[in-house]
């Protein structure tokens, strides 16, 4: 099937099928999505519409009822590991241990991926993003913001190909929400791949060059958003968003 | 780079553990209150006790085991560590390795302490058998640890966990404890080792095939 | 081909009651409560045997996530509790006339009891975890750690018992036992195996229907 394995290499990911049903009820009934790299894609949907659902699948951390998701050319299920080692995932928690510095935390998790990083990228990774000053303080005096952006130096630590974000905008204020979107956009530059889900329709639609709405366990909308001002989105999103049943 | 995974994971738990003084503080006492409760409940009479001695010690590990295993994925609960370990490329059995020597360090540690306080309330006079009765201390921790880690994986996500925990890991380690008292038993008796040489080997034997199924299946415990 | 089974069940138990109670012969010392050893026994050995498959089922579901082998590592784990209760039961109602005492740390029974327990804890971690997946993966690691504890269990067991105490075990197993006792015991072990198929069939069917009713 050479023909077909080529054009997935086209996709930094691929999901097709894919179903998903938690203690017999149906979450996710058929969900098709194709990112390209370089591309950002926002999520939008309803509470419960099966976001973080997808999210997770993608990010290895649950596995499908039926249907394939595909990541830099490794199956999820099958490739586990693989997919593993090309994907950063950063949801609420910030895999931050409380009484660990900053960069004892980055010791921890750089070791632990096999990908171990000598004191100088380390720092590196905490200036890129404005956290030096705080390596050896303990990560119990950071606030929301600051934890996730130590979470953004950990996933630099670890050059994904694929960057999976579940709400990265909550909790922060303007000015961490900004430094939020900077981040993608030099990602995506960088020939990155983004998925991030969102509830608001300000920050984040800024970075993403396509709308995915989930509704009814499947997607509703798949559209570019060059076009598009927020007002347009929400719009959309109300027309779109709600159950029909 | 697997030995450096596992030993990453350790340097971490002691870190925390170090700064938080959360564990090894309340064990100890713990350790403390467990002396004089078996004072009070088996009466004052030294006799008895000291022939009941090789079962109390072990009676005192075990309880305090219990409660030190309990908490060993506690704080992986927070900031969504756990998936951090799920998702970090690499074996996840050099995680539980590393968990495990945490585990087996905090729990000898702690067993130390006991037998210092079990010698010195009960005036027993351990020090000149003490090689053999740390080996034979060893032999069994370390088997209890091994299982101990991988059901403390188990139940760290599930309801109800203070009571599933001891109930699976009990029955599971009646050959160690069996084993382990007896042994001990020899030993303050001032018996020589050769004459427990079966129950060592047991001892061993489950230490092997414990930490084997630890290190086998811990990915599919780590899932979630 | 169950309702085959079915019959052919009800064959054997029938044939095994027969035998026990009216082919083979009174025993000598214990008189007419002996013949629960015929329940006893097959119990016991059927209990191992629900245990093995438990094992298999398990490292099989671990390494393939088929649930074919998760819904039969189930089964058969219930059914295996099952009969192991059987065996304590029978043990303790021998023991009251035969050594005067419902219950001794004797080490068969010890070391059932401890089995009793362990697998009693396998269902459990299926009841208390309530994603199915999650339950399947759980408990097959359970029936792993279980099933390679049981030598080390028998042995620790005998040793702690018989060391010390003179063997309180029953009399010698069925090869040096007289004919008809030792056919009689086939017999019925015979007639359980079939029991432990027949229950472990049903019961896997039944947890078949159970998930695609839900989904």
């Amino acid at each position: 099937m050479d023909w077909f394995d080529t054009m997935m290499a086209d996709f930094a990911v691929q999901v097709s099928g894919l179903k998903k049903f938690y203690a017999g009820r149906p979450v996710l009934t058929e969900v098709n999505l194709s990112i390209r790299p370089g591309e950002a894609v926002a999520l939008l949907g309803a509470n419960g519409a099966g976001k973080t659902t997808l999210l997770r699948i993608l990010a290895t951390l649950s596995r499908p009822s039926r249907g394939k998701a595909v990541i830099a050319g490794h199956d999820c299920v099958k490739q586990a590991e693989r997919v593993r080692e090309s994907v950063g995932f950063v949801a609420h928690g910030a895999w931050v241990y409380d009484d660990l510095t900053a960069l004892e935390n980055l010791t921890f998790w750089t070791t632990l991926s096999s990908r171990p990083a000598d004191g100088e990228e380390l720092r590196t990774a905490l200036t890129a993003v404005d956290l030096d000053r705080f390596a050896h303080a303990r990560v119990r005096t950071f606030s929301v913001g600051m934890k996730r952006r130590l979470a953004l130096a950990r996933l630099t630590l670890s050059r994904p190909r694929v960057i999976l974000l579940d709400e990265p905008f909550a909790g922060l204020d303007q000015r961490a929400g900004k430094w939020v979107d900077e981040y993608l956009a030099a990602f995506k530059a960088a020939g990155g791949c983004v998925l991030l889900t969102t509830h608001s329709f300000g920050r984040g639609l800024g970075v993403a060059d396509r709308i995915v709405i989930l509704a009814g366990g499947g997607v509703v909308l798949d559209t570019p958003t060059a076009t598009l001002s927020p007002d347009d989105v929400r719009r959309l999103y109300e027309a779109h968003a709600e159950d029909p049943t | 780079m697997y030995a450096r995974r596992a030993w990453i994971v350790l340097w971490k738990d002691v870190l925390v553990e170090r700064r938080s003084k959360e564990a090894l503080n309340a064990l100890f006492f713990f350790a403390l209150l467990l002396l004089f409760i078996f004072q009070f409940t088996l009466g004052g009479d030294r006799e008895r006790l000291a022939g009941a001695l090789p079962g109390l010690l072990w009676l005192g590990f075990v309880l305090s085991g219990l409660v030190g295993l309990g908490r060993a994925f506690l704080t992986e609960r927070d900031h969504d560590c756990w998936e951090g370990l799920l998702l970090s490329p690499g074996d996840k059995s050099a995680i539980y390795l590393g968990k495990l020597a945490g585990n087996l360090l905090l729990m000898l540690l702690v067993e130390a302490i006991m037998l210092v306080l079990f010698g010195v309330f009960f005036n027993i006079d351990l020090g000149r058998r003490l090689p053999a009765l740390a080996g034979v201390v060893v032999l069994g921790t370390v088997g209890f640890a091994a299982v101990g880690t991988l059901f403390a994986a188990m139940t760290a996500q599930v309801r109800a966990r203070e009571l599933l925990f001891p109930v699976l890991l009990l029955p599971v380690l009646v050959p160690v404890l069996l084993g382990a008292v007896k042994a001990t038993e020899a030993v303050l008796a001032g018996e020589s080792l050769s004459g427990v040489m079966h129950w060592l080997k047991l001892l061993a034997a489950a230490d092997i095939v414990y930490v084997a199924v630890g290190v086998l299946t811990f990915d599919a415990i780590l899932e979630g | 081909m169950s309702r085959a089974l079915g019959w052919l069940v009800v064959v054997g138990l029938v044939a095994g009651l027969v035998m026990g109670f009216g082919v083979a012969p009174r025993e000598a010392a214990q008189g007419n409560v002996q013949r629960i050893m015929y329940l006893h026994v097959p119990s016991v050995l059927v209990a191992y045997l629900a245990f093995g498959v438990v094992l298999v089922a398990s490292i099989a579901y671990l390494t393939t996530r088929r649930e074919a082998a998760d819904r039969i590592g189930h089964a058969s784990a219930e059914v295996g509790v099952l009969f192991t209760g059987i065996t304590i039961a029978s043990g303790a109602i021998w023991g009251k006339p035969t050594w005067g005492t419902w219950w001794t740390w004797d080490a068969r029974l010890t070391s059932v009891a401890v089995l009793f327990v362990m697998y009693l804890g396998y269902l459990l971690v299926r009841g208390m975890v309530d994603d199915r997946e999650r339950a399947a993966r759980y408990s097959a690691v359970v029936g792993i750690v279980a099933a390679l504890d049981v030598p080390l269990v028998h042995f620790s067991v005998y040793w702690w018992r018989t060391l010390h105490q003179p063997p309180t075990m029953l009399k010698p197993g069925p090869s040096t036992m007289p004919g008809l006792f030792a056919a009689t015991l086939m017999v019925n072990l015979a007639a359980f195996a079939l029991v432990y198929v027949y229950l472990v069939t049903k019961r896997v069917r039944l947890l078949r229907r159970e998930e695609e009713a839900l989904a």
